[in-house]
């Protein structure tokens, strides 16, 4: 029903007829002046929001102007046309003058302005250098031979036959020289000529060519790192992009920790220098700090120092509060930033210490210690995991070659095990689970069935020390 | 500074009682007051926390012969101060919510021993809640404990005269308590009190009567031969071993496989 309503259509057979008796009338209605019934209905039946034709000005233009306008064919001719071919074409004639002026499209055959050289001035400038350039190329495996008159008239009529397309040139040229060659020859012809006509030495320098002349080995250069980025496969793309995002990570790290280091510089200054020895070394345990290898230990003194302090905000507002609230507010918060799992193992690992998830006893001195153990757990978990992040990369950047070819699963399987001296297959995937982080493959025990399996995972649980 | 707190001794009154707390020191200190006295006791102390422990919890005994239907057994539900000194220097009344089956659930304890006897057949939440003097707080605190009437393992046939008993161990925290406050119970065994540099002049205490005071705590409690011992010590023991244990595992960078499973993502 409701989308009847939206449609406007009527809800009822009843009103429909009525609908219909009322439409041809507010059709004649509705149908303005100045455009036919049918015309209006092109645009669907509804006058548009805004004016799209002036209606006014369609009355008006049916009118005859002051002038009188016909159309007469005419003949005209094209002075882009090299022969003298008349043709014809209807003429808008005003008041019985034809219009004047060339072929109105005769200012688009524009060319290139060759230059042309004469025999003479061959000779005595343009005569292909054996030189230090040349040598050059031919050293870097061009076969550049030397241009003869007759190469460089061909090539210059060429020129500009085609206005320099030189890959149409180098087509057209019965000899195989590459597309740069023939640009170096007619560049370094056009220097030459440029040098060679002005009276002095000024004028010329402002040219374009004499500024920068043509290089040739940078130009092949370029193409071939343009056809490298072009052809490059999705992956190697992506690839490209997490190494530069990767380095961009490091730069910015980098400037962080630096910019760190120099914000501690002043507060040690300030300080005093009896303390800055004191002062200094939390600085440098800061900033070798955002540094994930370093170990947990020093990571908590600078930690424990702000702790003190940190009573949320919340509690304090409270003025009245239980410890095992407080602690737990404060636990909630440290641990905001870690995933379910991570908050998971690390109970895990306070049950296997031996500590309760809640102190029996949570006077101010265990509340704290509490704290500070669930606080260098995770940041212990923290680290294997990027640890083992880190590991996961660098054999997967190892293994690439054979990821290529995922033949058969039995030949992946053993490149796998290269690394692992003298573990025979069956140990491997038969026998014991060493890890859960592996259970995520289903048959283990069939090569068959085993999937191309990533090296990467194998590799990780090289890590737990087992052999076997 | 939680490493070294519990070696640290505060320099006045040290509560007596097992196991009791160290008094801990705060690192900053609040400003010294010079005008008026009575502006001055509403102060609040900046960065200064005075803390109260609490134990509270059940006690129930099973009436054995004298059971019926709907009294089988007798229990007692309290708050009181861990080394069971007197707590109504800070809390005023204890208000006990029962289950809606009794009669008159809301019972209202003015004096200390803030505690509440009945007998009934079943186990259920208390919901107590703490009103504190008007110099202390005008929050008031809520605590829950769930009524335990039957023991943990099917010990045959229930004794008489050994009770189910369930307590908790907790603080009250009050921070930034107003001068007056602190200078009342600062020398008080049930409150521990953090040290203020000597140069702060809080107005002085009236002594308080000693027979009050007496009356208030829980030392003579008939049941007190039941209340449990709450040791840090034990605990603190417990976390510092724990911490050593995990800076040998980052030392030997060694990843241990506890009952099989690696701790490792």
């Amino acid at each position: 029903m409701d989308a009847k309503d939206i449609l406007g259509l009527p809800k009822t057979p009843f009103s429909a007829t009525q609908e219909k008796k009322s439409r041809p009338q507010k059709d004649s209605q509705r149908k303005p002046d100045g455009i036919s019934r049918e015309v209006y209905a092109l645009t669907g039946g509804l006058a548009p929001l805004m004016p799209s034709i002036d209606l006014s000005q369609l009355k008006r233009r049916s009118q005859p102007d002051k002038e009188k306008i016909t159309w007469q064919w005419l003949s005209f001719t094209n002075s882009a046309r090299p022969d003298n071919l008349q043709l014809s074409h209807w003429v808008r004639v005003v008041n019985d003058v034809p219009p004047t002026g060339d072929y109105s499209f005769a200012k688009y055959n524009k060319s290139v302005d060759i230059v042309k050289y004469t025999d003479e001035e061959y000779e005595k400038h343009l005569i292909d250098p054996v030189d230090a350039i040349n040598y050059q190329s031919k050293l870097q495996g061009f076969s550049d031979i030397m241009w003869t008159k007759e190469e460089t008239d061909q090539l210059f009529n060429l020129c500009e036959q085609f206005d320099l397309r030189f890959i149409l040139i180098a087509d057209r040229l019965p000899s195989s020289r590459t597309v740069e060659e023939l640009k170096r020859r007619y560049y370094s012809v056009s220097r030459a000529l440029a040098v060679a006509r002005t009276p002095s030495s000024d004028d010329v320098s402002g040219h374009s060519l004499v500024k920068e002349p043509y290089n040739v080995s940078q130009e092949v250069e370029r193409k071939r790192a343009l056809s490298m980025v072009l052809s490059q496969t999705k992956q190697q793309e992506r690839k490209d992009a997490e190494v530069l995002a990767e380095a961009k990570r490091i730069i910015e790290s980098r400037v962080i920790a630096k910019g760190a280091e120099e914000a501690e510089l002043p507060l040690t200054l300030s300080v005093g220098p009896e303390s800055t020895e004191r002062a200094t070394f939390p600085a440098e345990s800061v900033s070798p700090a955002s540094n994930p290898q370093l170990p947990a230990a020093t990571v908590a003194p600078p930690t424990s120092a702000a702790d003190s302090a940190s009573i949320p905000a919340s509690l304090r507002m409270l003025r009245v509060y239980l410890r095992t609230n407080a602690l737990d507010q404060m636990v909630q918060a440290a641990s905001s930033s870690a995933g379910l799992r991570t908050i998971k193992r690390v109970d895990q690992t306070l049950q296997h210490l031996g500590v309760n998830l809640k102190p029996k006893i949570p006077t101010k001195a265990v509340c704290g210690e509490h704290l500070e153990l669930r606080k260098e757990i995770l940041t212990l978990l923290n680290l294997q995991k990027q640890l083992q992040y880190k590991e996961a990369e660098g054999s997967s950047h190892r293994d690439s070659s054979y990821t290529e070819t995922p033949s058969t699963p039995k030949r992946s399987h053993r490149g796998g095990d290269q690394d692992r001296s003298f573990i025979p297959d069956s140990i491997s995937f038969g026998g014991e689970r060493v890890g859960k982080r592996d259970q995520k493959r289903k048959a283990p025990g069939r090569f068959s069935e085993a999937p191309p399996s990533p090296p990467q995972s194998k590799r990780a649980r090289k890590l737990k020390a087992s052999d076997g | 500074m939680p490493h070294t707190s519990f070696s640290r001794k505060h320099g006045g009154d040290q509560s007596d009682g097992s196991g009791s707390a160290p008094k801990s020191q705060r690192a900053k200190m609040g400003r010294a007051t010079e005008d008026n006295e009575k502006k001055s006791l509403n102060k609040r102390l900046k960065d200064v926390e005075i803390s109260v422990p609490i134990v509270y919890g059940t006690i129930s005994f099973w009436l054995g012969k004298k059971a019926s239907e709907y009294h089988s057994h007798k229990w007692t539900v309290y708050v009181r101060g861990a080394t069971n000194e007197d707590l109504s220097v800070v809390v005023k009344r204890a208000v006990f919510q029962l289950h809606p089956s009794f009669n008159n659930p809301t019972r209202v304890v003015e004096s200390p021993p803030f505690e509440l006897s009945e007998s009934g057949w079943g186990e259920f939440e208390i919901a107590i809640t703490l009103y504190f003097h008007s110099d202390v707080s005008d929050k008031q605190l809520d605590l829950y404990h769930h009524l335990k009437l039957y023991p943990e393992e099917e010990s045959g046939p229930q004794s008489t005269k050994k009770p189910v008993v369930v307590e908790s161990y907790d603080e009250i925290v009050f921070s930034e308590p107003s001068e007056g406050f602190f200078a009342r119970v600062q020398n008080h065994p049930a409150v521990i009190v953090p040290r203020l540099p000597a140069s702060f002049n809080l107005p002085p205490v009236p002594i308080e009567n000693d027979n009050e005071k007496k009356r208030g705590d829980t030392k003579d409690h008939p049941l007190s031969q039941w209340f449990m011992n709450f040791s840090e010590a034990d605990e603190l023991l417990k976390l510092a071993a724990a911490r050593q244990q995990l800076l040998d595992v980052v030392a030997s960078n060694d990843i241990p496989k506890w009952e099989g499973k690696d701790i490792s993502i």
